[in-house]
């Protein structure tokens, strides 16, 4: 693998045009455009091939399962696959992730229970899987506040002299919060082993790139910051597996934080409660469905002879296995105990909770909730 | 480089010396260093210069820039950062430098800070404490005078306490630092050169317990932080015409100390509470409202109380105008009907 990352000057722009090592049509790219960067070997391209494939069955599951009531909302990676494999792939099972409310198909490659990713999205509780145990963070919604959290615990890693790197996940948009700024300023001052991933998918909710910054790519900004930005081909997983392990292996060693920018585009609504046909036309869509990053893979591996009838049927059926999974878990009715609400708010007991819990348990104990009739335990 | 405080290190007590609320924080936050190396303390000019009201003055030449350093200039950034060092099991105690320089972080510590053990349902604990030197008296120009605990006081998930002494100051950092929940450690810049003479180390009430710090049977003064002074003056001043007042340092601003007060207040049947910040909506209204739902029926007059106007806070040659001061309190109690 190339580590030219170990080369890369901090006062250099990222290339216009975006960093690349598959084309559209799934042939390797050659000469400056890969910017050095290494086509990934075939087992892992058919590993990241396989969990591009699951995520895809996943997340049009989950869609399908929000249309019919059975999540409060869901918000779609369809089309961003490459953006959030290509980077967590990267990653060891000691290094964290912080990710934002659009990358379920991430945790789902951390190996986080279909049902523990959707919690939140069904309303069981905010957070419904072991940050700990999986090294993810809870998956955030005010934009940006997750990439400090990610400096400050990569930071405390290299403080403990742990071998641990944070990847932090952001949005477009949410390259115009002042968090991103502290965060990606924070960084480079104390030199954290942190990796920041822009998935630049084109939309916040309704508003375009253009309305978000004048920069020429949203990874121009690492330079401001003194650190490397890369500007990648976010349908590309090849690429941003290449990249992100640069950074990560960069960041480990001690080189401090990277800025990746992923130029993607989300193929489906915000959520299911938004109408994309007031903002963008469908032709633009059809144009980014033409660039699908697990068709693009797809034909490479087939052409080298790596992608087998026989594999690509078994792959398939493991995605399968997953969707139905997935159902079965979001239609079966998750078990709430509403006096929970009270349990997880400080780690002593307040006098004036323990008189709301009180509350709120003979109020159950009376039938006061339909849904709870005597649920009270 | 020197530090403020000569106090010993060890477990055993030094003898009394005068030490101010500011070495008093500073010695507690020494000793919290020295007995666990995941205490690190940063913010901005926390190191070198030792804070600019000198509290971490000559932690860095002991602890090195390791233990505590200056951050860049960005306070989300420091909250954000310390979220994520306290996740991963350091004990980050940071400063915000003044209470005014907190707002730019609001998001970091109502969205995150506050909700981290709730939204992960107590997997991800935050052992963090967030110092905010607040209030004014110290004629500081605009945006260095505000009082911003009913904020944060508000905010289910936050432990918000101020101290208004040196022992309280010391014993109430330590349990800070020590409490796996984060804690919004509120420091009245008015009293950081208040002397006491103090034996370290020195654990007083626990720091979610108010205290009574002057007994008394006609009515009962309620103060936190630099207020409680105020009572006191008002109450030495009140038992020269025969009034007994007694005085409750509440300390502790969330939780709220139902008990003492309740207690105090059954037996005194009158209170009142003093703050600096504003009377609309500040932290008094809450203390009121308390009082009067759990015992109305005790008391002989309506709660009072005694705060900053309704305006932002003044510049340094009007601000005396503005703090409430002993003679207002007493004013305010002159407005019962004492013969009822």
């Amino acid at each position: 693998m190339s580590l030219n990352v170990e080369h890369a000057s901090v006062r250099v722009l990222p290339s216009e045009k975006p960093l690349r090592l598959l084309d559209n049509a799934g042939h390797a790219v050659t000469g400056a455009a890969t910017g050095g960067f290494g086509l990934p070997d075939s087992e892992t391209l058919l590993d990241l091939y396989r969990k591009m494939v699951v995520a895809r069955r996943f997340d049009v599951q989950v869609t399908a399962l929000t249309k019919q009531g059975r999540l409060a909302t869901y918000p779609s990676a369809y089309g961003q696959e490459a953006c959030e494999i290509g980077a967590v792939a990267a990653l060891t099972t000691d290094d964290w992730l912080f990710p934002t409310y659009r990358d379920s198909v991430a945790l789902l490659t951390r190996g986080i229970e279909p049902g523990d990713i959707l919690a939140a999205f069904r309303g069981d509780w905010h957070n419904g899987y072991d940050q700990h145990a999986h090294r993810t963070a809870a998956q955030a919604t005010p934009l940006a506040t997750q990439t400090l959290h990610a400096v400050g615990l990569s930071h405390a890693a290299r403080l403990r002299h742990d071998p641990v790197v944070a990847l932090t996940f952001l949005g477009d948009g949410a390259t115009s919060e002042g968090d991103a700024h502290e965060a990606f300023n924070f960084a480079a001052v104390w030199q954290t082993p942190t990796v920041f991933v822009v998935q630049n998918n084109q939309f916040a909710i309704s508003v375009p790139l253009e309305r978000q910054t004048r920069a020429a790519t949203l990874a121009d900004k690492a330079v401001g910051y003194g650190m490397p930005g890369y500007h990648v081909d976010g349908n590309d997983v090849a690429a941003m597996y290449a990249v992100t392990q640069a950074a990560i292996d960069r960041a480990r060693s001690g080189g401090g934080p990277t800025l990746i920018e992923g130029v993607t585009y989300r193929i489906e609504a915000h959520t299911n409660s938004d109408d994309p046909t007031r903002y963008r036309a469908a032709r633009d869509v059809e144009h980014w469905k033409r660039r699908d990053p697990i068709e693009r893979l797809e034909k490479y591996l087939v052409s080298e002879g790596a992608l087998t009838e026989a594999l690509r049927t078994e792959i398939a059926d493991a995605a399968e296995a997953l969707a139905e999974r997935t159902r079965e878990v979001m239609t079966t009715e998750a078990e709430i105990d509403p006096l929970e609400l009270f349990d997880h708010v400080y780690g002593r007991d307040r006098a004036a909770l323990l008189e709301q819990r009180a509350a709120l348990e003979a109020e159950l104990a009376a039938g006061a909730f339909a849904s709870h009739a005597g649920a009270a335990r | 480089m020197t530090a403020t405080v000569t106090s010993s290190t060890s477990a055993e007590a030094s003898a009394p010396t005068q030490l101010t609320m500011a070495g008093a924080l500073n010695a507690a936050m020494r000793d919290a260093m020295t007995a666990d190396d995941r205490v690190v303390v940063y913010g901005e000019d926390v190191g070198p210069l030792g804070g600019v009201f000198r509290v971490t003055d000559g932690l860095q030449a002991e602890f090195g820039t390791d233990r505590i350093w200056d951050s860049p200039l960005a306070e989300s950034g420091i909250i954000g950062t310390a979220i994520g060092m306290a996740m991963y099991g350091m004990r980050p105690v940071v400063e915000m430098q003044f209470d005014a320089f907190s707002y730019p972080a609001f998001e970091q510590m109502v969205s995150h800070v506050a909700k981290m053990r709730n939204r992960t349902k107590s997997r991800v604990t935050l052992p963090m404490v967030v110092r905010i030197p607040c209030a004014g008296a110290i004629g500081g120009v605009e945006h260095h005078s505000d009082s911003s605990e009913s904020y944060w006081a508000s905010t289910p998930g936050l432990t918000v306490v101020m101290p208004s002494n040196p022992a309280d100051a010391y014993s109430m950092l330590r349990e800070a630092i020590d409490s796996d929940d984060p804690v919004v450690f509120m420091e009245p810049k008015s009293r950081y050169w208040s002397k006491a003479p103090l034996a370290l180390p020195v654990t007083t009430a626990p720091m979610d317990r108010a205290e009574v710090v002057r007994e008394g049977t006609d009515v009962t003064l309620i103060g936190y932080g630099p207020t409680v002074r105020t009572a006191l003056e008002a109450a030495e001043a009140a038992s020269e015409e025969g009034l007994s007042i007694e005085v409750i340092d509440l300390r502790s601003l969330s939780p709220f100390d139902d008990a003492t007060v309740g207690a105090s207040v059954r037996k005194t049947s009158r209170a009142a509470v003093i703050h600096e910040a504003a009377q609309f909506g500040g932290y008094g209204a809450e203390v009121a409202a308390r009082i009067t739902e759990r015992n109305f029926h005790h008391l002989a007059a309506p709660v009072l109380r005694i705060a900053g106007f309704d305006i932002p806070f003044p510049s340094p040659k009007l601000e005396e105008y503005h703090l409430p001061t002993a003679n207002r309190v007493l004013a305010a109690l002159d407005t019962w009907e004492w013969d009822a």
